[in-house]
């Protein structure tokens, strides 16, 4: 049994954000993360190697210095690391990035055990539209929004989170599940003993020459270029009229503030 | 003949995905259905809602009366629970065979689940959670001189253009994008809940709206995943829709988190009473649990009074907040983006200053 994780390195949206002269994001200087959800995929993961010694692969598009993520995620515990990366894969949509995927997984090879773990949704781009489209791409069954993985012989029993309950639904494998960030279940620090080994782990590096035959890839539906949405125009919104800035932090202003809310008989 | 997504000469019409759930529609149908009307308007088309569902077919005349031309009923039992194998079957075989220039579905953790499914095996684009919807290249080109900050003196735009333009926070929230699906159709969005403006239903296009039925081919064997129990959760609800008085945290709290939480609870008990809510960074830091965010991967709010305490204001967390009716913000951060929508803001160490809201809010009612 085998279960890869697909996982990507996002900009950490939540700090500081650096805005290019063109209106698009500024990437390269900003900090890196790994993308929480998919974070939760590699524990539920490792959670299923800890109890079933599973081989467990972490997948990533991304530019080069992805690697290092993948090492972490090595450290963490994953058994061995797959890297897609070429200038030909840049500039992909969900539809052209799950194509690419989906081949690289398909080149590697689903068997009849293994179980593909995503995160539900990226913090960049917030779609969740690429572990559904990799499954269909695959032809398996997929399971979104899933909360608890259990994996009893082939039979896979998910909690698959609605936004006024959930439902359990069994799947068997080979199945993709979308995992999404359970407070209560943090996912592990890497081990010492990990990051003293994280290099000597496998570690495959895809490019284009390596997938550009693969069946799932047709090659003008990749890239920039393929894809089938482009932005046709981005912006930022304007500022809304004036707003009024109290003076000072104390109790005066607090006073202030209470003044106009009582005249504007908000309270 | 073969299905081609590339032969855009042959699609038309607007379709919605109407979602229901035990046989209710959602509130996002009517919202959906509402906008496509405009949409189906401005490209001069048939406006369809696709019913998915087993006996639903008396719930198709509500549809017709928010706009829907025609509702098609794929009936079977096999689709009364949502599977996505069935759904997605059910959708991409009609799409295939019927050709919809556009398809709309809900933002839920369904329409999310089964817009990519589809967008993937018809070869199309699809853009997630768009909060702006236009045809029409004027409309649009309107739009952009309302909400956005683009110098437009000296772009021209192709008027006769018919694609659909798909608006929706991109880069984490921190910009605005428009995207377009401009080689294949149909052009799919899945659209935010609580954005779209529900028209008032009209008994006479209700009465004018044509039912009717798909055939529905399904065998069992189709679906690879099965349905083991439907659980509603009765858990407290967190009812940020539906608050009179949100105070939401962020960032700031991080130096005292609980403490953090415990002051914006009480300070939505000074302003009698209200709901906690919570930037993307305190959910996905574990700090608040994830019914609590506010914003576009969370809630759209719109309360009376909207107390933003230690966020900065991406985008992200504008789109969900940025309507409310009144809007106070403190941050130590002269500079955060918050105050550029804040009716009134504070410069200041939240936990210095909210205890002295609450104070001096608990005098001013108590003057009263």
């Amino acid at each position: 049994m085998r279960i890869y994780v697909c996982v990507k390195q996002v900009p950490d949206t939540s700090g500081v954000v650096a805005v290019n002269p063109d209106g698009t994001l500024n990437r390269a200087s900003m900090q890196t993360i790994i993308n929480p959800d998919d974070l939760s995929a590699m524990e539920q993961a490792l959670v299923l190697k800890d109890a079933t010694g599973c081989q467990v692969t972490a997948v990533t598009m991304g530019p080069p210095p992805a690697e290092g993520m993948l090492r972490e995620l090595l450290a963490m515990g994953a058994d061995d690391a797959v890297l897609i990366s070429a200038r030909e894969f840049g500039g992909s949509d969900t539809f052209a990035t799950s194509q690419i995927i989906s081949a690289a997984i398909n080149h590697l090879g689903v068997g009849k055990d293994d179980m593909i773990f995503c995160g539900r949704q990226a913090i960049d781009g917030d779609t969740a539209q690429v572990g559904p489209q990799i499954a269909e791409k695959l032809n398996l069954p997929q399971v979104s929004y899933a909360a608890e993985i259990e994996k009893v012989g082939n039979d896979v029993t998910v909690k698959r989170m609605l936004e006024d309950g959930y439902m359990k639904i069994k799947v068997q494998t080979p199945c993709l599940i979308t995992c999404i960030s359970d407070k209560e279940k943090k996912a592990r620090y890497m081990t010492l003993n990990g990051i003293n080994h994280c290099y000597e782990k496998p570690f495959t590096l895809l490019n284009f020459e390596a997938l550009k035959d693969e069946p799932l890839i047709e090659l003008d539906k990749i890239g920039l270029k393929g894809s089938p949405t482009n932005i046709f125009k981005s912006f930022t919104p304007p500022v809304k009229g004036v707003g009024v800035m109290l003076e000072g932090a104390d109790k005066k202003t607090a006073e202030t503030l209470a003044n106009i809310l009582l005249e504007k008989h908000v309270i | 003949m073969a299905f081609n997504s590339a032969d855009i000469s042959a699609f038309k019409d607007i379709w919605v995905f109407c979602e229901q759930r035990n046989g209710v529609l959602m509130n996002t149908d009517f919202e959906l259905v509402s906008e496509a009307r405009k949409l189906a308007n401005e490209r001069g088309s048939k406006l369809v809602g696709v019913l998915l569902g087993h006996n639903v077919e008396g719930l198709a005349k509500q549809l017709g009366g928010y706009g829907a031309d025609k509702v098609l009923v794929c009936d079977h039992p096999e689709l009364e629970v949502y599977t996505t194998d069935a759904y997605a079957k059910v959708l991409c075989d009609a799409a295939m065979e019927l050709k919809p220039e556009v398809i709309l579905l809900g933002a839920s953790n369904i329409g999310r689940d089964l817009g990519p499914r589809c967008a993937a095996r018809l070869n199309t684009g699809l853009t997630a959670d768009c909060t702006h919807l236009d045809i029409d290249m004027n409309n649009y080109v309107d739009f952009l001189e309302k909400s956005s900050t683009l110098d437009l003196s000296n772009t021209k735009f192709d008027m006769e253009d018919t694609n659909l333009k798909m608006t929706r926070p991109a880069f984490g929230g921190h910009l605005m994008a428009t995207i377009i699906c401009p080689r294949f159709r149909p052009c799919m969005s899945t659209v935010r809940p609580g954005v779209m403006k529900k028209a008032p239903f009209s008994q006479e296009m209700s009465d004018k709206c044509v039912v009717e039925k798909y055939d529905v081919k399904l065998a069992k064997d189709d679906i690879k995943t099965q349905v083991l129990d439907v659980v509603k959760e009765a858990k407290k609800m967190v009812d940020l829709i539906g608050a009179d008085v949100i105070v939401s945290v962020g960032r700031g709290i991080g130096k005292d988190i609980k403490k953090g939480i415990e002051l914006a609870e009480q300070l939505t008990e000074a302003f009698g009473g209200g709901v906690v809510g919570g930037s993307r960074v305190t959910i996905d830091s574990g700090w608040l649990s994830a019914d609590h965010q506010v914003g576009q991967t969370g809630k759209t709010v719109h309360p009376k009074v909207y107390v933003a305490l230690g966020i900065s204001g991406a985008i992200q967390h504008k789109a969900g907040m940025q309507d409310s009716e009144l809007i106070i913000a403190v941050n130590k951060d002269e500079t955060a983006p918050i105050f550029e929508i804040a009716d009134y803001g504070i410069t200041g160490d939240l936990f210095k200053v909210v205890p002295l809201m609450i104070e001096a809010l608990n005098e001013a009612r108590a003057s009263k």
